[in-house]
């Protein structure tokens, strides 16, 4: 434990390697290639920070401090290791360069490039998110492996292996061109919405797990757009995110109650956030180039509405989410579409659609079993409805919805 | 691959087991559990185990059997049961440890199978 006057030193410590944790990586990796070196420098700089800070006082220009430690530790070690990838040039260009970017506010911000080196189609894309949480936000494996439920021993050895190919195979570090945005951007963007959730449009999967990356995911998408703002999905994707945020708080209701979209109170939607992502998703709207994420933020921006209306137009959410099925198709995606279709429709119309889904995509999938549930229930077959109920209880992973749907089959009446 | 989940609990769930109350909502979760597990096609086997105060532990030392009342380990949560899954990674078993309600109120332990120490310490099946 830290003696107490030490703390606002180490809360500087912990503030800046929050914030600028992936723009110094990305700015002592972008010469070497050399993630991991990269990593090693800044965490023996922090380290240093942590024992020369509380002593010598927190330096004006803290950001500055750990770019120059961590940069003398990486040619000190490049100096001793005569690393063969690095040529002399290169040393000599990267300390012109650390030279040169001495003052934080000048930096070019390379963040971006990072971003793209982490979604490279060269490396696998289970890979993508985390080793974007690592390098970018300095989130560690244990961290990741909780949020995205994967071993941490395992995440660990991936994004090893992961930074030793961006090294071995000499992937470069820039933002791709013109031509070849659309398809690795699509990479980004679909790292970034894992570690948000993807599961949070589904009818009922609330995940506990969603909510620890969510604020990290936003800020991902917020670098995003501030270095790409003319890609309509960028926009699309940063909405798409404020808009489920927005209804967090009313997500869970007393004693933590799971509480479906239906039936949440929009007083306790938070009102800023879905002002922003309106913002966000008029100006992607503009640019006429529509895409998946456009898409799914308009059909939670039809759900907002609610908030100024009091009610939710389930004739226009369905036309997106058809528009959504031709565009992305997903099993996610058609369950969903099943529900808004029942909405407008009547259960019938949606068990039709949810019939129409492959059956063996569907055994473990929560959500296809949940929607069954609720339409069986509707059209007064609850034998059936018990069934389903039960399938869905028995795949979910939060206790609040197992709870839900428990309560729900035990209030079926019989025939 | 085949992975065990060891399913510990606390002495209020097993509790719960005999609770006219709870043990409804408690077999429900469970039954639907085992029944997720059956429909995807990766339930090779398990059982749940009887309350710790149920256990005897044996022990031969020095020629004598040690015979004593409870269970071996003196931590609050007790193995409560396991399964046995076979599943294409330790990612997929997670996920279904997750699943299970046991993950909510005690812990779930996930073990790979010895492959490579299991031919060395079983016989092959003589009929």
């Amino acid at each position: 434990m830290q003696t107490r006057t030490d703390e606002p030193a180490h809360r500087a410590v912990e503030a800046v390697a929050r914030e600028s944790y992936g723009r110094l990586v990305a700015l002592l990796a972008a010469r070497t290639r050399d993630v991991a070196g990269a990593e090693d420098a800044l965490a023996d700089a922090l380290v240093a920070a942590l024992t020369t800070w509380p002593r010598d006082g927190i330096p004006k220009n803290p950001q500055g401090w750990l770019l120059t430690a961590a940069r003398n530790r990486l040619l000190d070690h490049a100096r001793h290791q005569q690393v063969h990838e690095l040529s002399t040039p290169t040393l000599k260009l990267m300390t012109r360069e650390f030279d040169e970017t001495a003052d934080p506010d000048r930096w070019p911000d390379e963040r971006l490039k990072l971003l793209f080196v982490c979604a490279h189609p060269a490396i696998d894309p289970n890979i993508h998110t985390p080793l974007m949480l690592q390098t970018v936000l300095g989130l560690d494996a244990v961290a990741i492996g909780r949020a995205l439920l994967v071993a941490p021993k395992t995440i660990g050895q991936r994004l090893v292996r992961a930074k030793t190919k961006i090294r071995q195979a000499r992937i470069a570090f820039e933002i791709p061109t013109a031509d070849q945005i659309p398809e690795r951007l699509e990479a980004v963007l679909n790292a970034i919405y894992a570690a948000y959730g993807n599961s949070w449009e589904d009818a009922s999967g609330a995940g506990q797990r969603i909510t620890e990356l969510g604020q990290e995911a936003i800020w991902l998408a917020r670098v995003l757009r501030e270095q790409i703002p003319n890609d309509p999905e960028v926009r699309g994707l940063l909405a798409l995110m404020l808009y489920c945020e927005a209804r967090r708080p009313a997500r869970r209701g007393a004693g933590g109650r799971f509480v479906p979209l239906s039936e949440q109170d929009p007083k306790d939607w938070r009102m800023p956030m879905i002002e922003e992502a309106e913002g966000e998703l008029t100006s992607a709207f503009q640019m006429q180039r529509p895409g998946r994420y456009q898409i799914e933020a308009a059909i939670q921006s039809v759900h907002a509405e609610r908030a100024h209306t009091g009610r939710t137009d389930a004739a226009a959410i369905a036309a997106f989410y058809d528009q959504l099925m031709q565009l992305a198709p997903s099993i996610g995606g058609a369950v969903a579409r099943a529900a808004a279709h029942a909405e407008v429709r009547g259960p019938e119309a949606g068990l039709t659609l949810l019939d129409q889904i492959d059956s063996q995509a569907v055994i473990s999938y929560q959500p296809y079993w949940a929607v069954r549930a609720h339409f069986l229930r509707q059209l007064g077959r609850p034998d059936a409805a018990a069934d389903a109920y039960d399938r869905a209880i028995g795949l979910s992973d939060d206790p609040a919805v197992r709870t839900f749907l428990t309560e729900h089959r035990n209030s079926l009446t019989p025939q | 691959m085949l992975y065990a989940l060891l399913i510990y609990e606390t002495p209020d769930d097993f509790a719960r087991r005999d609770s006219r109350v709870e043990s409804d909502a408690y077999a429900g979760a469970w039954r639907a559990y085992h029944r997720a597990l059956l429909d995807a096609g990766i339930f090779v086997g398990g059982k749940p185990l009887d309350a710790p105060e149920t256990a005897t532990t044996v022990r031969l030392r020095e020629s004598k059997t040690e015979i004593q009342d409870g269970p071996y380990s003196n931590t609050k949560e007790q193995l409560g049961g396991f399964t046995l899954l076979e599943l294409p990674s330790l990612d997929a078993a997670l996920e279904w440890a997750a699943r299970c309600p046991a993950a909510a109120y005690g812990v779930v332990e996930v073990r790979p199978i010895a492959v490579e120490m299991e031919p060395r310490v079983t016989v092959a099946n003589s009929n």
